[in-house]
């Protein structure tokens, strides 16, 4: 009796070992999985368009929207600003060597320990070359960023976890992404996931898979355009917590954690949304 | 205990319908209560209860889905006491749950919770 307690005891033991550290592959297995059943009508390649990928009626409106973009102006002034040398003669292309690399970021950076945006490489970028760092929610930042992100329309969506300390950001990412926080105690998945589809109020919530490919996005409801980190921080602050800043480790690890959930879809920035 | 419950909640259940028609004659009698209405206030206010954003609630304009439609709520909460406590804290029923817990974290007073519950009864 003691030794068949003791074999189920240690299966326990290894079954929950198993439950614990659950691979990225297998996460994302089961995520994709989670959405692509709860949304049968809609094609997976279609999950980058956000609402209007699960919501026919928003998305006629869209398709108009998409006929003259409100982010235009901000391709355009990127481009400009691409084009635009800084005082000591240099400029982007001397860091980036092209605009259409939206599809390197986030990613892993081996020697620094740290996960690496787009944004975060603009403003690297700008101070390596003795300009002044922009603001990272909105703006010129916002208009760079839409600028490559243009660029990229069509690039795969491919974040590599090369090892165990990228592995550990993943994780905290990750459990950023479930925890819920803020005094209306709502994770991220309860509203995007579990919540995804049902209406709060007359709006409909995005399903999670495919949302970090559009960004930056001109949002109605900003009348502008803003970052991921931008949108992060208000999410927060819906659910009445207190937001992280942006480019800060906290959501530099929710960028990378959330975008590889979307391995295998395309990039297709800038977007328009409500 | 246990089995008694069980039964008057299915009782509960079947009654359902009967009892929400009995409530629609009986709210005239409630309409002037002023706790009654308190709480139809603090529940549709978008910085209080916020009721609608998730909940259909038989008056209410352009309701939410996340959350099960308002309606029957006598018949569904014979004990005002457990409906209370299902504002105040629904995550010691299911640690899970979407909805905010308007009491333990504050985002209702225990006063405004009361009047809420005498509102939502009438429903």
């Amino acid at each position: 009796m003691k030794k068949l307690l003791l074999t189920v005891t240690a299966v326990a033991i290894g079954m929950t070992g198993v439950g614990l550290y659950a691979s990225p592959e297998t996460d994302q297995a089961a995520f994709v999985n989670y959405f692509t059943k709860k949304f049968p009508d809609t094609p997976k390649e279609d999950f980058v368009n956000g609402v209007y990928s699960i919501d026919a009626a928003s998305r006629e409106q869209w398709i108009e929207i998409e006929e003259f973009p409100p982010y235009e102006l901000a391709i355009d002034a990127g481009e400009e600003e691409w084009n635009t040398a800084f005082a000591n003669g240099k400029g982007y292309v001397d860091c980036f060597g092209e605009p259409g690399v939206r599809g390197n970021y986030p990613y892993w950076d081996e020697s620094r320990k740290e996960v690496i945006t787009l944004e975060l490489a603009i403003n690297e970028c700008r101070e390596a070359n003795g300009e002044k760092p922009l603001k990272y929610k909105r703006g010129k930042i916002a208009d760079i960023s839409a600028y490559m992100a243009y660029a990229s329309r069509g690039e795969p969506i491919n974040v590599e976890i090369p090892n165990d300390e990228a592995l550990a950001a993943y994780e905290r990412g990750k459990e950023f992404y479930y925890r819920k926080r803020g005094q209306l105690n709502f994770s991220c998945f309860d509203c995007h996931g579990g919540g995804a589809g049902n209406l709060v109020r007359a709006d409909k919530l995005s399903p999670a898979y495919g949302h970090t490919s559009h960004f930056p996005v001109y949002r109605s409801k900003w009348g502008g355009m803003g970052t991921l980190h931008r949108r992060f921080g208000g999410c927060n602050g819906q659910v009445r917590a207190k937001s992280f800043k942006a480019q800060g480790p906290e959501y530099r690890e929710l960028e990378y954690f959330l975008t590889y959930m979307s391995n295998g879809l395309d990039y297709n920035g800038p977007g328009a949304r409500k | 205990m246990r089995k008694k419950m069980t039964v008057i909640k299915r009782l509960g259940k079947l009654l359902a319908v009967p009892l929400l028609m009995g409530t629609m004659i009986a709210a005239p009698s409630y309409a002037d209560n002023a706790m009654v209405e308190k709480g139809k206030k603090v529940a549709f206010d978008r910085k209080k209860g916020n009721c609608l954003a998730c909940h259909m609630i038989a008056d209410g304009t352009l309701p939410g889905n996340q959350g099960p439609a308002l309606i029957a709520m006598k018949a569904r909460f014979p004990d005002p006491a457990v409906l209370k406590a299902q504002i105040s804290n629904p995550l010691e029923k299911n640690p899970n749950s979407i909805m905010p817990p308007f009491g333990l974290h504050n985002i209702l007073s225990e006063e405004e919770i009361d009047a809420i519950v005498e509102y939502l009864l009438t429903l």
